[in-house]
């Protein structure tokens, strides 16, 4: 019984893109993207501005319409007659490059509005669990001030514990730390570090490599919105395949 | 106002600001020929009899008055700023004030009405735009949701609506609704048919307000709260209108006070507010001016004390968003 139950989990894919193209009018962004990603696989998304990489893991919530192909989230194809977008959206995280905290919300109150409107849990069981969350992402001490009064870093963390309250079966990072000072990158990769320890399905979209070289199982490179490369993310620095790849690395990886 | 660091000369202490305001004036004055005034009087020992004066009376007079505006702005101009406006706005009332005394008003009659004018009148003028604007609010909150969703039938209201009650003068409006709807058979008194087509005169106004604040919530609150799973009511309730009321409340503000003034026009339709009383209390008498500028004293005076209130309002939202 457990072996099948760890064999069904190892086995089939929670996301299964199979060739996907998207268009902006007559524009198309992304072109005949396949990936699968097996529960607990943490993969990093990289490439050039433009290369379609926020669209990609946008269109996996669906905040962006993929016009061909398919995406199956956890065994549910997402297409735009689907009903049930709104709780599908409840079980996957979704953290932006600007927070998007509630800016007339407490810390607290951000992290127990999804759950209490969302899920119906009662105040106190939300508040739990969210100071739960607030201690993971080590500032427990912020929860009732509002978000102006934190630091960028401070906000990303909270924004973390807003969609980890969720209990989501995936997480998605649009550029968690590009919109942040050089000095609170740290902090905020710190935490995605220790989430990506407990075994989270995470997809991020980042230029840290650094992070990805550390976490990743898998890295991404994108370029005009087709998927160029992927490899484990040794493979990928030091033995790059196609030019575009090594240009690109190139380029972020000479500073 | 922005505090400019480079500092210019003065205007009014430029020598040919001043020549040419002299000049000006006195052409201006010599045209009006205010001989007979109270100032020619004074001037009866250098010009003699002002009413037989001749052009040498109307030009010392008209020169002197002139005189006296340039020295008078040129001294003010010596002022701080606080004082300057303070002392330009006293003069301006003053000179409004005198009208009074042209005028010749009776105070006595003024006395006697004036109680009446403010219980009646003002008391109805008030209540009737402050339910005028709680209902002008629903109506655009709803007609801006309207405007904003996906939806055609909910799009195709609204903006006929508004596109509807924006293109008729509000005083037709009233008219409308007072001498229409007894013909389908539903009899409205005065006031509900006054605060009826107020509310929806300027629900259609506001709607556009409303869709404005709504819309300068960043999209990024719209996606944050969609991408947890929150629908579109859920959205809007608790995400999206907590953000864009304290952008909607002070043109919010405007509107009424411009809504005060508005209700007037329901005195067409004999609601006894202060517009109403204005017009009729002197009509017995004849007299008409004392109610009129009484009336337009006390519209004056409400104006200012809500746009007293408003800029307090405004002031609350700006340090409560820094």
């Amino acid at each position: 019984m457990s072996d099948l139950t760890q064999e069904s989990t190892n086995s089939s894919p929670i996301i299964s893109i199979s060739d996907m193209s998207k268009w902006y009018g007559t524009f198309k962004v992304l072109t005949d993207i396949n990936l699968d990603v097996k529960l607990g696989e943490r993969l990093v998304i990289c490439g050039p501005s433009g290369s379609g990489k926020s669209t990609l893991i946008r269109c996996l919530n669906r905040l962006e319409a993929h016009q061909k192909g398919s995406i199956m989230i956890d065994g549910v194809e997402l297409h735009d007659r689907m009903k049930d977008v709104d709780k599908l959206r409840t079980e996957i995280g979704m953290v932006f490059q600007s927070f998007n905290l509630f800016p007339h919300l407490t810390v607290l109150e951000n992290l127990t509005a999804a759950p209490m409107w969302v899920r119906g849990e009662s105040e106190s069981e939300a508040k739990k669990t969210a100071m739960f969350y607030l201690e993971r992402v080590k500032i427990p001490e912020q929860a009732d001030k509002y978000p102006r009064q934190l630091s960028g870093g401070q906000q990303q963390r909270v924004a973390i514990a807003r969609s980890l309250c969720m209990n989501p079966k995936v997480m998605l990072f649009d550029e968690p730390t590009s919109a942040l000072d050089p000095e609170m990158v740290s902090e905020v990769l710190e935490v995605m570090t220790d989430l990506a320890e407990t075994g989270m399905t995470m997809l991020c979209v980042t230029h840290e490599m650094g992070f990805a070289r550390k976490v990743a199982d898998r890295v991404i490179f994108m370029d005009e919105g087709k998927i160029i490369e992927e490899n484990e993310p040794n493979e990928f620095f030091t033995n790059p395949q196609s030019e575009r790849t090594k240009l690109f690395l190139s380029q972020i990886l000479q500073h | 106002m922005y505090a400019d660091t480079v500092i210019a000369d003065k205007l009014v202490h430029k020598p040919h600001f001043i020549i040419g305001l002299l000049v000006a004036a006195g052409a201006l004055f010599f045209l009006f020929n205010i001989t007979d005034s109270f100032l020619g009087h004074v001037l009866s020992p250098v010009i003699g009899d002002p009413a037989s004066s001749g052009l040498y009376g109307r030009f010392v007079v008209a020169f002197m008055a002139a005189l006296l505006l340039v020295i008078n702005i040129v001294i003010i101009g010596f002022f701080p700023r606080k004082l300057q406006i303070l002392a330009v706005w006293m003069e301006l009332l003053l000179l409004a004030l005198t009208l009074g005394i042209v005028f010749n008003l009776d105070l006595a009659f003024i006395k006697s009405k004036l109680w009446f004018m403010i219980t009646q009148g003002v008391f109805t003028t008030l209540y009737v735009s402050a339910i005028s604007i709680v209902i002008a609010s629903i109506l655009a909150i709803i007609g801006a949701v309207a405007k904003l969703s996906d939806n055609g039938f909910a799009f195709a209201i609204a903006s006929f609506y508004t596109s509807l009650f924006r293109g008729l003068p509000l005083l037709m409006q009233v008219y409308i609704i007072y001498l229409g709807l007894p013909q389908l058979g539903y009899v409205v008194d005065a006031i509900p048919a006054g605060i009826a087509a107020l509310s929806l005169c300027y629900g259609a106004y506001m709607t556009e307000i409303f869709r404005a604040g709504i819309e300068s919530v960043s999209r990024g609150q719209w996606e944050g709260s969609r991408a947890m799973g929150f629908k579109f009511g859920l959205t809007m309730r608790k995400i999206i209108l907590p953000q864009a009321i304290p952008l909607i409340i002070p043109p919010t503000g405007n509107q009424f006070i411009a809504m005060l003034k508005d209700s007037s026009l329901v005195s067409v339709i004999g609601v006894w507010e202060l517009m109403f009383l204005s017009r009729t209390l002197g009509v017995k008498t004849f007299q008409h001016i004392e109610m009129l500028m009484t009336g337009a004293l006390i519209y004056w005076i409400l104006t200012i004390i809500l746009e007293a209130i408003q800029s307090r309002i405004e002031a609350h939202y700006r340090k409560q968003r820094s």
